[in-house]
């Protein structure tokens, strides 16, 4: 026990909960899994497969179908097949029928879901299971609503289908992706070809059991599972009319090279290096803890991460202490274990990135703060990560790390945060932290980020639309915006 | 991470920091998801035991019911093997000599409102002599309340004045100072009242005096601890902190223990620190135990009422 009196204050936390796993037992996960086009699952005319893996163990899970081009024509095919015959003549309140019907199977599958998304991506099953999963039934829900209320949504304008899209999402929210995609295009009568990242195919693949089940017509969504190469395949298909792309930066550009001069229209959700900003005046501990959301929420795979902390200098000292001491509260560990905060880097290429940025931040001086926690000797796992003495010149501020490694400015005045922050070529998403009405309506106006969130960070609804400026993207997902991103 | 402590400034309270309603309640609730099983469960529950005062404040209270109230603070339920006292019991000072008696050298501290419990509204003569009556007859702690009507006038220093003038009444008993979260309403005073009892001496921070509704809840403890931790980061110095009122179930007082561990951590983990206010949660605690102990919930029948 700490002394009553004594020179340094320091704070102690020995944390150790008992072990608090949720069971595996509730999720079907099949040996193989083929790839869902026309309503059935089929083997790949590939002929090849792939295994996908528990990052937190190392441990194989399921082996999973590698789609080539005749299998991305297959699929293109069932999509127009289904667009032109079946999905685009349905009268709306049918349509949204179907896809209330998802949304509801989803939510009774939700633990199950829960618990693959975390095994198969390595993200605590408290936020699978409290964020991912609700979120995703919740986009589904919302836009069952919209489908026959188009005309209402849209006044003035002849509502039409785009036709076939082509839907490519990344692996930090699997499942999540997958319904931000599907639902919009669903509801405004286009038919889906997606693609699932190759780390975490597995929700996708349960979500196409849920739409099996739910007898959508064959053929309106069709999802198909590999690497780059399928991805490439789908985006250069020519009977695809829009193609809807969330993930890297850099594949960004090249999808955006390879549509120029076709009629393809695209939304691309890239990149992030968000700035999240605290005044001296904010709600210090309620800041921090945002902060630490900000960043450390799904391991720092999130492309809005508040990765780039600005902290105004009279209040840094104090900020920072508070931080270095929460960061010693999180727990890192078994995703399964209902107490883990932080879980396992989604695959070994992913924890190669992080480390190489670490070892970058130390090479260009900066200085390092992790927190004590022990981490499992197996599995893809790395302690929240704190860098102080960094300046807008050094690469770990300026490149997306996308990992639980914040960096950590000071700042004089608004103008001077203003000019930092939006000194990016990201612009995905900022925040903000006063209590200072004025101040925040100030920032949020000169900001160049799709999202600024003003005392809170990370928070996510069906309704609110979202995307990027600069390069991290174009079109807006969510809400109106989401449903008009489907239009001609 | 470490700080030097600096020269003891006392700080304007009128400027002490501001808190977000929102997300003060959003981490709160954060605590409550965490799962404590099995080995953690056990330990909690019985340091949750440990941590209780044991009540008793009514205008009907009688030198029979204190002295089977402190019968039980000692033998919480004999049934069980090894189980600690709770750690204090909580009288009127008229009952203090009584429980002090009744206690013997068990351990087990008597604790005694005073300052004209519980609404303050007195001359500060009175609190004084009611103060100085509890301890000269064998008081191991004081539980004063604040002048919330002054407080809520802006008047900060009268406020700290009398809890100066309580704590050096008190001489070596403990004192807590009870804000009454409930009339102070915002997490705002709640903050701002925290840091004027600690800067006026308070051994430890109390949420409620029972009387008033709502008592103690997760966030409004929670803003207190988050004051206990910045005045520790600046000073050096630990103060305790005791909720009180409404925490009647073993699964509440866990979460606060798992709020207590992840804010202050490890250091505060026992009884010189934190304390529930309650009188039926020690029975809901005894249940759980017994529940883990044998398997089977038991009837309420089987925990004796005092």
């Amino acid at each position: 026990m700490a002394k009553e009196k004594s020179n340094t204050a320091k704070l102690d936390f020995k944390l150790e909960y008992a072990a608090a796993p949720e069971s595996k037992s509730s999720a079907k996960i099949n040996s193989k899994y083929g790839l869902f086009i026309n309503g059935k699952f089929e083997k790949p005319e590939s002929k090849k497969y792939f295994d996908t893996i528990n990052p937190a163990t190392e441990e194989k899970i399921a082996t999973i179908a590698e789609a080539n081009q005749t299998d991305v024509n297959k699929a293109v095919k069932a999509a127009r097949t289904a667009y032109n015959n079946v999905w685009s003549k349905m009268p709306a309140k049918e349509r949204a029928k179907y896809i209330y019907r998802i949304a509801r199977m989803i939510q009774e599958r939700a633990r199950e879901l829960a618990i693959i998304e975390t095994m198969d991506g390595g993200k605590p099953i408290r936020e699978s299971r409290d964020i991912d999963i609700p979120l995703a039934a919740n986009h589904f829900f919302y836009y069952a609503g919209w489908a026959d209320k188009l005309q209402y949504a849209f006044p003035n304008k002849k509502i039409a289908p785009l036709g076939v899209a082509g839907q490519i999402i990344p692996w930090n929210f699997p499942l999540l992706m997958a319904a931000w995609k599907i639902a919009p295009a669903l509801a405004t009568g286009n038919t889906v070809v997606l693609k699932p990242a190759e780390t975490t195919p597995l929700t996708a693949l349960k979500l196409a059991e849920i739409i099996q089940e739910s007898d959508l017509p064959p053929g309106v969504v069709n999802i198909i599972t590999g690497a780059g190469a399928t991805g490439a395949a789908i985006v250069n298909h020519p009977d695809i009319n829009k193609i809807a792309f969330t993930g890297s930066t850099d594949v960004g550009k090249i999808i955006q090279r390879a549509i120029a001069g076709t009629n393809k229209k695209a939304t691309l959700e890239l990149g992030g290096k968000a700035a999240n900003i605290i005044f001296d005046d904010a709600p210090l501990d309620q800041a921090v803890e945002g902060v630490i959301n900000g960043i450390f929420f799904n391991q720092g795979h999130v492309c809005c991460a508040g990765s780039r902390l600005f902290v105004q200098e009279s209040v840094y000292n104090k900020v920072l202490q508070k931080l270095r001491d929460r960061i010693e509260t999180l727990i890192v560990g078994d995703p399964l274990d209902k107490n883990t905060d932080i879980g396992a880097i989604n695959s070994k290429q992913q924890m190669d990135t992080i480390l190489k940025y670490l070892k970058i931040g130390e090479k260009e001086g900066a200085v390092m703060h992790q927190s004590q926690c022990s981490i499992p000797k197996k599995g893809y796992f790395i302690r929240p990560t704190l860098f102080t003495n960094v300046a807008q010149s050094s690469r770990i501020v300026q490149e997306e790390i996308f990992g639980p490694v914040l960096t950590i400015q000071t700042f004089r005045t608004d103008d001077e945060v203003i000019e930092k922050a939006n000194n990016t070529p990201y612009g995905l998403s900022a925040g903000v932290w006063t209590d200072k009405g004025s101040k925040i309506f100030n920032l949020t106006t000169k900001m160049r980020a799709g999202v600024v969130w003003a005392n809170t960070f990370n928070k996510f609804d069906p309704t609110s639309p979202f995307g990027g400026y600069k390069e991290s993207g174009f079109g807006r997902e969510g809400g109106l915006h989401g449903l008009g991103a489907y239009l001609k | 991470m470490a700080v030097t402590q600096t020269n003891f400034t006392i700080p304007d309270f009128s400027i002490s920091p501001k808190i977000d309603q929102i997300g003060v309640e959003e981490r709160a609730k954060r605590f409550t998801a965490r799962s404590i099983k099995t080995t953690s469960k056990l330990s909690g529950l019985k340091l949750v035991l440990n941590m209780i005062d044991l009540t008793t404040l009514e205008g009907k209270d009688t030198n029979g019911k204190v002295k089977q109230l402190c019968y039980k603070a000692q033998h919480l339920h004999n049934n069980y093997p090894d189980l600690p006292t709770v750690a204090a019991v909580c009288v009127y000072p008229s009952m203090v000599k009584v429980a002090k008696n009744a206690l013997g050298n068990s351990g087990v501290k008597v604790a005694a409102v005073a300052t004209a419990f519980p609404s303050g509204q007195a001359p500060k003569e009175v609190k004084i002599t009611d103060t100085k009556f509890a301890v000269d007859n064998g008081a191991d702690e004081i539980d004063m309340v604040i002048s919330r009507g002054k407080f809520l006038q802006g008047e900060y220093n009268f406020v700290f004045d009398e809890i100066a003038t309580i704590k050096e009444a008190c001489g070596n008993a403990r004192l807590k100072v009870i804000l009454e979260t409930g009339e102070l309403v915002t997490y705002d005073n709640v903050r701002k009242a925290s840091d004027i009892a600690m800067y006026a001496g308070a051994d430890f921070i109390k949420t409620s005096t029972g009387k008033i509704q709502p008592a103690a809840t997760m966030p409004v403890t929670l803003v207190m601890l988050e004051a206990i931790r910045d005045f520790y980061y600046k000073t050096g110095k630990m103060i305790a902190m005791k909720p009180a009122g409404g925490i009647s179930k073993s699964k509440a007082a866990l979460h606060y223990l798992v709020m207590l561990q992840e804010t202050l951590g490890s250091a505060w983990m026992s009884n010189h620190w934190f304390r529930f206010g309650a009188s039926s949660l020690a029975n809901d605690v005894l249940m759980q135990l017994e529940k883990e102990r044998t398997g089977v919930y038991q009837s309420a029948n089987y925990f004796s009422i005092d």
